[in-house]
């Protein structure tokens, strides 16, 4: 199978022929003999089978359309525009590479500048790349530039103890090569990162980071002050935020970040079982910041007639100019993604981007309020998406006992963080709906009477 | 004769009007008052575009017709592997079951997905004559990353602290020396021969106690098969080092021989390139990771397992030795899944096809190409899935570069060849038409390159001043460093102090 998509199939032994060769053997005669054999793999299908049994494998999963979910922590289920799909599927963009030929990729090209400017308008930071592979990475690749922007000198990364266990280990992974400390601060009584804590290791970091709403959903009230101890201590200060909370809360540029970093994918891409995803990441506009930054960046210029161009720029930071001495390996990046977010901001629009942050703050204080009915937020502050609930019943049985009700409870944090005993995340979003949360309330009732605590 | 739309279409910005709006949302469950603290509200000016839907479909619309994509013609970038990307791979990755499932589900739930990823690992198992599989990295420069830091764990494990330097011959992708670097490594890079293959003397002298691994591409940069494959392993091995295999050339060899035969230790794939999958403009992409058993307690977590009892699929995270996370969650998982459909379509013999197909291609380029004025192949003459010209001749008979070839080729409505690399090769023009080229683009493709060797010869002013057919003329990167702009902020700003006139 897969003769269809093999024009010259039909034509090998002509065109061999046509070359002086006599089999298609003699164009493999370079390989060791003995190395060339039968693979064991199932032989190809008609594309009616390919679609059946594809369609039966994945009907076997249970959507958040078959199920109301509460599962937040890092992804979230947002709703796409159906013209956002639309566009991004137009061939031109989906089949085309990294714009290396700019002449015939100024389509491209324009629409991931128009990304990096949206997203400067979002985070206050006007120099954006196009795109790292998600919020972790972005993290990472800050922290390695923090390092960078020292010298070397110092190596040490501050980090919120209240992070996502995923991008904690992100972090870990990128940093053990070059040899990074990287320190936790807890949180305090509010849930918030420890200032008194923070001073006590800020000396001699890299870089500090925080997010302003932690991985707990707590908004960080105190970014700018983090920011200023960062600072006072020689920091680079990096802020981390979700893109749809930006129309309502200040922009990281403006509370002091040097360098901001935020996940794309929750403005214009489905959840995909957590990937594709994309990492924004900004920074001031300092050429010494700008040098040091990792990834594609897009910029403006002519082209030979004088009229506006976009091109790839500030390449000599790049692993193909600078190979070991690169400021990052990164090449393709998750451009799709960023442009399907630039589309989705550019629908949204200033008064869109904030209608949206109010409706999410608004559901996940509902949310908050109708779970404290039946269990304890161990945290009180201001929440953005994800709630933690605690239970008095071990979660393993909540969780249970929702899924016989075809309700998808919260995500377990209790392994991550054991001080917080029974806790789970539930999130909420725009897309959340009144009869969930009833239904989730009234089950919660339900499970712990049950279980007579 | 090919002509690329020309919309002179404004930036987004520009086309904003105050008011209109393109988006619905619903409205709160509760208008529950909720106050923002102070300090932390949304003061700064917020300069997103205004449009309607409408006008937002134009715009997209119009600037994708301004992007060249596989589909619009020849794409034959060098070791990209720009093939066709079948639709149905894409009709497959919009299934409700793909894109409305949250990563942290209950394993229960989420059986298909699993299934998914633990049938595509067997298939890139075999494939590649690997063990065991993590589908996590997103792209191949982020799979060399996890493959060299899985090294890095392998040797530190054992107690070899000493192995800090990683060998990588000088036609290499730059990733390669970049990753290692990321990963703590020390770059040492060999000269390659005459060939363009491993130097066998420089590799005997490069390598020491001190080896953690050879990073190697095969076939090469230059589209030769390191026909000394087995030496090459030996003499890695026998210092103690892995062998690593950067898989951006595996179109070459599907179906007909695997790294894992050749003695490498670890690999990484790209699904976006051998696998069908669409490159997405830049990404995203997929860079799976393979390892040998002896490996395998280096992944990343979580792999994916299988149950064969109880008929079920989970996620394992019991990885004693595991490097961590390279990525949030699991991997680019919609690109999997387009990826596992190419596969099912196409099985064993397809996929021989497929490769075949791709080296015949790639040959008939060279053969059809070798002789040309200006142009001049270096390295021998028997290439796989592609094929490296130089197009230094012309260059010192003409002044034109390779550079202005492949400008040239844009005015025939066909995508350039990837140029100035490998960087061994001067003037280098690197032509992967892969498997989907049909015999007579191909055809044409040669007689583009021939009738550019004329021209350059008769009317070099011409070339050197192409693109003529493309949306904009040639773009100014100089400027473009020498003047950073790179948002609509930074563009507004030098607009209003008058320093900028586009």
């Amino acid at each position: 199978m897969g003769k269809h998509y093999l024009p010259n199939l039909p034509q090998m032994e002509e065109m061999l022929r046509e070359i002086g060769f006599s089999s298609i053997d003699d164009l493999f005669s370079d390989v060791p003999e003995g190395m060339v054999k039968e693979f064991d793999l199932p032989e190809g299908k008609s594309e009616y089978e390919v679609f059946t049994e594809m369609n039966e494998i994945l009907s076997r999963n249970k959507t958040v359309l078959d199920m109301p979910s509460f599962l937040g922590a890092g992804a979230y289920f947002h709703y796409v525009p159906a013209h956002v799909k639309y566009l991004i599927e137009r061939s031109e963009f989906l089949t085309a590479y990294t714009p290396y030929q700019p002449e015939i990729s100024q389509g491209m090209l324009q629409a991931l500048f128009e990304y990096q400017s949206m997203m400067a308008e979002l985070y206050g930071l006007p120099v954006v790349n196009s795109s790292m592979y998600d919020w972790g990475s972005a993290i990472a690749e800050a922290a390695l530039m923090t390092v960078r922007l020292h010298k070397g000198k110092r190596k040490r990364f501050v980090v919120p103890k209240a992070l996502s266990p995923e991008r904690k280990a992100v972090i870990r992974t990128y940093t053990r090569g070059p040899g990074l400390e990287v320190v936790e601060v807890p949180w305090d009584e509010k849930g918030r990162l420890d200032l008194e804590a923070l001073k006590n290791v800020v000396e001699d970091a890299a870089g500090v980071y925080v997010e302003m709403s932690n991985f707990f959903g707590l908004v960080e009230e105190n970014v700018r002050e983090i920011g200023e101890i960062a600072h006072d201590a020689g920091a680079y200060f990096v802020v981390g935020a979700d893109p749809t909370m930006l129309g309502i809360f200040e922009a990281p540029g403006e509370l002091g970040a040097d360098i901001a970093v935020g996940e794309a994918s929750f403005l214009g891409s489905p959840m995909n079982f957590g990937g594709p995803r994309a990492g924004v990441f900004a920074v001031r506009n300092d050429r010494k910041l700008v040098r040091q930054m990792p990834g594609r960046i897009i910029g403006m210029t002519k082209d030979a007639d004088g009229r506006r161009a976009f091109v790839m720029t500030l390449q000599t930071r790049e692993q193909h100019i600078r190979r070991a001495k690169a400021t990052s390996n990164i090449c393709s990046n998750e451009a799709l993604v960023a442009v399907a977010s630039a589309i989705h901001l550019a629908s949204l629009g200033p008064k869109g981007l904030r209608e949206l942050g109010e409706v999410i703050l608004k559901n996940t204080t509902y949310l908050r309020k109708r779970l404290s009915e039946v269990a304890e937020v161990p945290f009180d502050g201001l929440y953005f998406k994800d709630v933690p609930v605690r239970f008095d019943v071990p979660y393993d049985v909540i969780h249970e006992r929702l899924l016989e009700r075809r309700v998808h409870g919260g995500y377990y944090i209790g392994g991550h963080f054991p001080e917080l005993g029974e806790t789970a995340l539930f999130a909420a979003t725009e897309t959340t709906r009144r009869e969930w949360v009833e239904g989730l309330v009234k089950a919660l009732g339900e499970i712990i009477g049950e279980a007579g605590v | 004769m090919f002509m690329q739309a020309k919309w002179d279409e404004p930036l987004i910005f520009e086309l904003s009007r105050p008011g209109r709006v393109g988006y619905t949302l619903p409205k709160p469950i509760e208008d529950v008052e909720v106050e923002i603290p102070e300090k932390l509200r949304r003061k700064s000016k917020l300069d997103l575009p205004e449009l309607s839907e409408p006008e937002i479909v134009k715009h997209y619309t119009r600037l994708s017709e301004m992007n060249y994509g596989v589909d619009s013609g020849i794409y034959p970038l060098g070791s990209c592997t720009m093939k066709y990307n079948p639709k149905i791979n894409e009709e497959i990755a919009s299934h409700p079951g793909v894109a409305y499932i949250h990563p942290y589900q209950d394993e229960r739930t989420v059986q298909g997905a699993l299934k998914i990823m633990w049938e595509l690992e067997g298939w890139l198992r075999e494939i590649t004559g690997m063990d065991r599989f993590t589908l996590q990295p997103s792209a191949g420069a982020h799979g060399e990353f996890t493959g060299v830091s899985i090294i890095r764990a392998y040797h530190l494990d054992r107690g070899d602290t000493q192995r800090t330097e990683m060998i990588v011959p000088d036609s290499a992708h730059g990733t390669n020396p970049a990753s290692s670097a990321m990963a703590g490594f020390r770059v040492v890079e060999i000269p390659s021969n005459e060939n363009g293959t491993v130097d066998l003397e420089a590799l005997e002298n490069a390598v020491s106690e001190r080896t953690a691994g050879l990073m190697l591409t095969n076939p090469n940069t230059l589209g030769i098969f390191e026909d000394e494959i087995l030496e090459i392993a030996e003499i890695v091995h026998k210092a103690g080092g892995l062998l690593y295999y950067d898989g951006a050339n595996l179109n070459a060899l599907l179906g007909k021989a695997r790294p894992g035969d050749m003695g490498f230790d670890v690999v990484h794939l790209n699904l976006h390139k051998t696998f069908s999958t669409p490159h997405g403009g830049g990404g995203p992409g997929s860079g799976p990771v393979g390892v040998k058993d002896f490996l395998k307690d280096y992944l990343p977590v979580p792999l994916v397992g299988y149950d064969e009892e109880n008929d079920r699929y989970y996620l394992d995270y019991d990885v004693p030795k595991s490097i961590g996370k390279v990525k949030e969650f699991y991997g680019n998982f919609a690109v999997l899944v387009k990826a596992l459909t190419y596969l099912k379509t196409l099985g064993r013999e397809g996929l021989r096809n497929t490769s075949e197909v791709a080296v015949l291609n790639a040959n008939y380029i060279t053969r059809k190409l070798k002789g040309t004025r200006g142009y001049e192949l270096p390295g021998k003459e028997l290439r796989k899935h592609e094929t490296v010209f130089s197009a230094e001749p012309m260059k010192k008979e003409t002044g034109v570069k390779a550079l202005d070839v492949a400008k040239r080729l844009l005015d025939f409505g066909m995508h350039a060849p990837t140029i100035y690399f490998p960087l061994i090769v001067h003037e280098a023009l690197m032509i992967e038409p892969t498997e989907s080229a049909s015999k007579e683009e191909l055809d044409a493709y040669v007689d583009a390159l021939k009738r550019i060797s004329e021209e350059a010869y008769s009317d070099p002013e011409l070339v050197k001043g192409a693109p003529h057919s493309t949306a904009v003329r040639r773009v100014d990167d100089v400027l473009a460093v020498k003047r950073p702009v790179i948002s609509w902020r930074m563009y507004r700003e030098l607009k209003e102090r008058g320093e900028i006139d586009i």
